[in-house]
């Protein structure tokens, strides 16, 4: 009695939830693949036509779709890459016993709660700035030529601030992970005479293999995404030199009007992030049961 | 001997813990360190670090002349009206999820993660079409309610997590006791997940803050939070470093003391529960 009662209740009490996010999920997503189908300008609406595949052969016969699926690849494991092995060291480094350590954990953390503009324009303008910068003081200092970052490196240099801000992500999630580890287990390895090196290799680098799957997933799902960082500081350029497919996509939508265009552009983006989440899905999917 | 080696080598670790935190911190710190100077001693050569006239006016003019104020109330309101609804919907059903599951529970979850990883640009013509025909444009509703969508699925997971951890027979034996459902939720449950929905406030409280997408593309003046504000010092070759300082501080500040207090929650919440 009572538990069917509770069940019932059960049901309508998930509904609200799953139906938000349904609807959510579907009429967006129906309308993005409905228009990509269209000739559809937002400035003059009323005109749409039939595309059939057209959008799709013009976005990705466009040459800056080229470069906008290599710079998005490029910024996505260029910050992986910096992240996950500098987390791992940061990771070490803050699991030793030191004075002072909750307080520099606090600071090693803290880049992950500043905004993605405040951030971006920090860099962009105090930092990197070719002239007033502080990057440019410290060559000019060492007698080097000062580099003028955003103009002449402007992926590297957006790939550099987005790991800022990713790199305290990854050094909390590995920390939390590496104090799990179970410390017998490595008192007793370097009984066996076991170097550091090889107790990293052999005990801790294995332990710390969730981990680090997941922030490599996470982090892929969210640097998909990367919009802020490159609207404030080069607003993908010079040319298409900082554009990845997400700032493709609203330029051809919401600057040159292209709902149409847009949409295709949107319907790949969503593919291939389906393709990442289908690895992340089965990844979390598998923690639950353990 | 022994003490003598652990001693120097947590010497040096000291030294190079603190080595690197100062590097990685320090774009913040010479944020706030900036917004106490004038404009001229901002972009000075050589920087000044620490030996220069302090001043508080450039947070003077950024209070009164930007209406900063409405902006970070923006932020206020987008950011905890978002995380309010979102509580009041996810609440029942993590709370449902957690305890009478089915065999479909773990699919739902599944499935509601999956829809966080839609790429937000995927749907940003629609969404923006829909905006622009229901004039939810620059509106604190529609912002509220897109905060809310893309958060929703964190914050159910963040409370299932939570509430699983509440053992059953507790509630088990309200029953027995003759507990009407009602009674079980408020005098039962509500006690034990205070900490749980706390920690998911805190979360939500601190992405929906920093999100930048949604809030860049809906927004112009009126319903605009800090991100657009800041964005907006883009434009003039960000000739205003103290005062771009002084905005970034005020603006970020909050957040990072709150994120600082919520660490634990954040690995948990981020992660959905893979790593504790």
């Amino acid at each position: 009695m009572a538990t069917t009662h509770t069940r019932t209740a059960a049901r309508w009490m998930a509904a609200p939830s799953i139906l938000l996010l349904f609807m959510w999920m579907i009429v967006p997503l129906g309308m993005t693949v409905y228009f990509s189908f269209l000739h559809y300008n937002l400035l003059s609406p009323g005109e749409e036509s039939w595309a059939g595949l057209m959008n799709y052969e013009f976005f990705v016969t466009d040459p800056a779709f080229k470069d906008a699926v290599f710079n998005t690849l490029y910024l996505v494991l260029g910050v992986l890459l910096i992240t996950t092995v500098g987390g791992t060291l940061l990771a070490l480094l803050l699991d030793q016993p030191f004075w002072g350590q909750g307080v520099a954990r606090l600071m090693v953390i803290a880049p992950f709660f500043v905004m993605p503009t405040v951030s971006a324009l920090v860099w962009k303008n105090m930092l990197m700035h070719p002239v007033n910068g502080l990057f440019a003081w410290i060559a000019r200092t060492l007698g080097f030529q000062p580099v003028d970052w955003l103009g002449a490196y402007p992926l590297t240099s957006i790939t550099i601030i987005v790991a800022w801000q990713w790199l305290p992500f990854a050094t909390l999630i590995l920390l939390t992970a590496l104090q799990s580890l179970d410390q017998e287990q490595k008192e007793a390895a370097e009984m066996d005479g076991a170097g550091a090196f090889s107790i990293f290799r052999h005990i801790t680098l294995p332990h710390l293999s969730r981990a680090l799957t997941v922030v490599v997933l996470i982090e892929t799902i969210f640097l998909l995404n990367v919009f802020a960082e490159i609207l404030v500081t080069t607003n993908g350029g010079p040319g298409t030199a900082s554009t990845n497919l997400g700032f493709l996509i609203y330029m051809q939508g919401l600057l040159q009007f292209d709902a149409g265009g847009a949409s295709a552009g949107g319907v790949i983006a969503v593919i291939l992030a389906n393709v990442v989440a289908f690895f992340l899905i089965r990844a979390i999917g598998k923690n639950l049961e353990a | 001997m022994a003490r003598a080696t652990t001693t120097r080598r947590k010497a040096l670790m000291t030294a190079l813990g603190w080595g690197v935190a100062f590097v990685i911190f320090f774009p913040i710190l010479w944020t706030f360190l900036t917004s106490f100077k004038t404009e001229a001693e901002a972009v000075t050569t050589p920087p000044k670090f620490l030996f220069f006239d302090w001043t508080l006016a450039n947070y003077h003019e950024v209070n009164s002349r930007s209406n900063y104020m409405r902006f970070a109330m923006n932020s206020v309101i987008i950011a905890f009206g978002s995380t309010l609804l979102g509580l009041l919907v996810a609440i029942p059903a993590a709370w449902a999820m957690a305890f009478s599951p089915t065999k479909r529970t773990k699919d739902l979850l599944m499935w509601m993660l999956s829809t966080k990883m839609m790429p937000a640009v995927g749907v940003l013509i629609p969404i923006y079409i829909l905006f622009r025909d229901f004039r939810l444009l620059d509106t604190h509703f529609g912002m509220v309610l897109v905060m809310t969508l893309i958060n929703l699925p964190i914050i159910v997971w963040m409370l299932y997590t939570y509430f699983k951890e509440i053992p059953a027979p507790i509630l088990e034996a309200a029953r027995m006791d003759g507990a009407t459902l009602r009674q079980e939720i408020v005098d039962v449950l509500a006690p034990m997940a205070v900490p749980g929905i706390a920690s998911t406030v805190l979360l939500n409280v601190i992405l929906a803050w920093n999100e930048a997408f949604w809030t860049l593309n809906l927004t112009t003046t009126k319903a605009a939070p800090l991100t657009a504000f800041i964005a907006s010092y883009s434009s003039p070759e960000g000739l205003f470093w103290a005062k771009l300082s002084a905005a970034s501080t005020m603006a970020i500040a909050p957040i990072v003391l709150l994120g600082w207090f919520s660490q634990k929650q954040l690995v948990r919440g981020l992660t959905f529960g893979a790593v504790k």
